[in-house]
């Protein structure tokens, strides 16, 4: 029984791959290739690894480990992606209609790389 | 007391890690795992500073679970979400990035936004200054700071708000 329940759930997980795949094609350029790809991938590596789990409950905790960090690091990536892809946008051929950011930069002049942290 | 704290955190984590690594347990693991964290936590160069953001009373404990909740609902809306974006035959997005401001001061609570906007419906967080957050929204319904602040932001922030300010 929890065979057939860990197989589901990794199926569904397999799913929500599925469509993050669909959306690297279908969207038109980086920043929308990149909301397909990080949610859908996220809540499909936990699916599938809580999948497993239930299959194979003797790895449970080192598979709820997984989870944590990738909840954890998937956001962050996709955020320095997103960020690196603003500095190119004109090149990417991106389409931005408001771009608070581009403006908030012609605003405020050239500047340093003094704002992270 | 703060650093303190934060060790004690630090402490919970390693172990709490330790345990799920070697998950059916036996107590020499345990006590071995317990002791290598606690060495590991007095550390003059254990990083104390961001775990000392998050507060530990009785209502922020509440207000963590229901964070986890509020979240896991956002994750599984925001893929169906996309799942009806990618799927739909005409594609309906119209992206912009939008600004919206916060109220959080700690590192702690500014990186648990930007990481749940992120993984909320049709927002990514592209960039933070200051107060202000920079969000790829997929289709922006509001451009104005007030109205986007309300959709994005409002949410996680109230219970951000208590869990670590």
């Amino acid at each position: 029984m929890t065979e057939i329940v860990g197989a589901f759930v990794s199926l569904v997980g397999a799913l929500f791959f599925l469509l993050s795949a669909i959306g690297l094609l279908r969207m038109p350029d980086a920043f929308n290739r990149m909301q397909a790809g990080t949610k859908a991938t996220t809540l499909g590596s936990i699916l599938f690894l809580v999948g497993v789990g239930i299959m194979r409950p003797e790895y449970l905790g080192r598979l709820l480990l997984l989870v944590a960090f990738i909840v954890l690091t998937n956001p962050v990536s996709s955020n320095a992606l997103a960020r690196a892809a603003h500095g190119y946008r004109e090149r990417l051929g991106a389409r931005l209609e408001p771009d608070a950011l581009a403006e908030s930069d012609a605003a405020e002049g050239p500047r340093g790389e003094d704002h992270g942290d | 007391m703060r650093t303190l704290k934060a060790k004690m955190l630090g402490f919970l984590l390693l172990w709490c890690a330790w345990l799920l690594l070697t998950s059916p347990w036996n107590e020499q693991e345990a006590v071995a795992g317990a002791i290598v964290a606690a060495l590991i936590v007095i550390l003059p160069w254990f990083p104390t500073s961001h775990l000392g953001d998050l507060r530990i009373n009785p209502k922020a404990i509440v207000y963590m679970v229901a964070y986890a909740l509020v979240f896991l609902k956002a994750l599984v809306l925001s893929n169906l979400d996309v799942a009806f974006r990618v799927l739909h035959p005409r594609l309906p997005i119209a992206p912009g990035i939008v600004r919206v401001r916060t109220t959080l001061r700690t590192p702690l609570g500014r990186l648990l936004l930007a990481n749940s906007i992120t993984l909320t419906p049709g927002t990514i967080t592209v960039e933070m200054r200051g107060e202000d957050v920079f969000v790829h929204w997929i289709k922006v319904a509001s451009a104005d700071p007030q109205g986007a602040t309300e959709a994005i932001v409002s949410d996680f922030e109230k219970y951000l708000e208590v869990i670590c300010g």
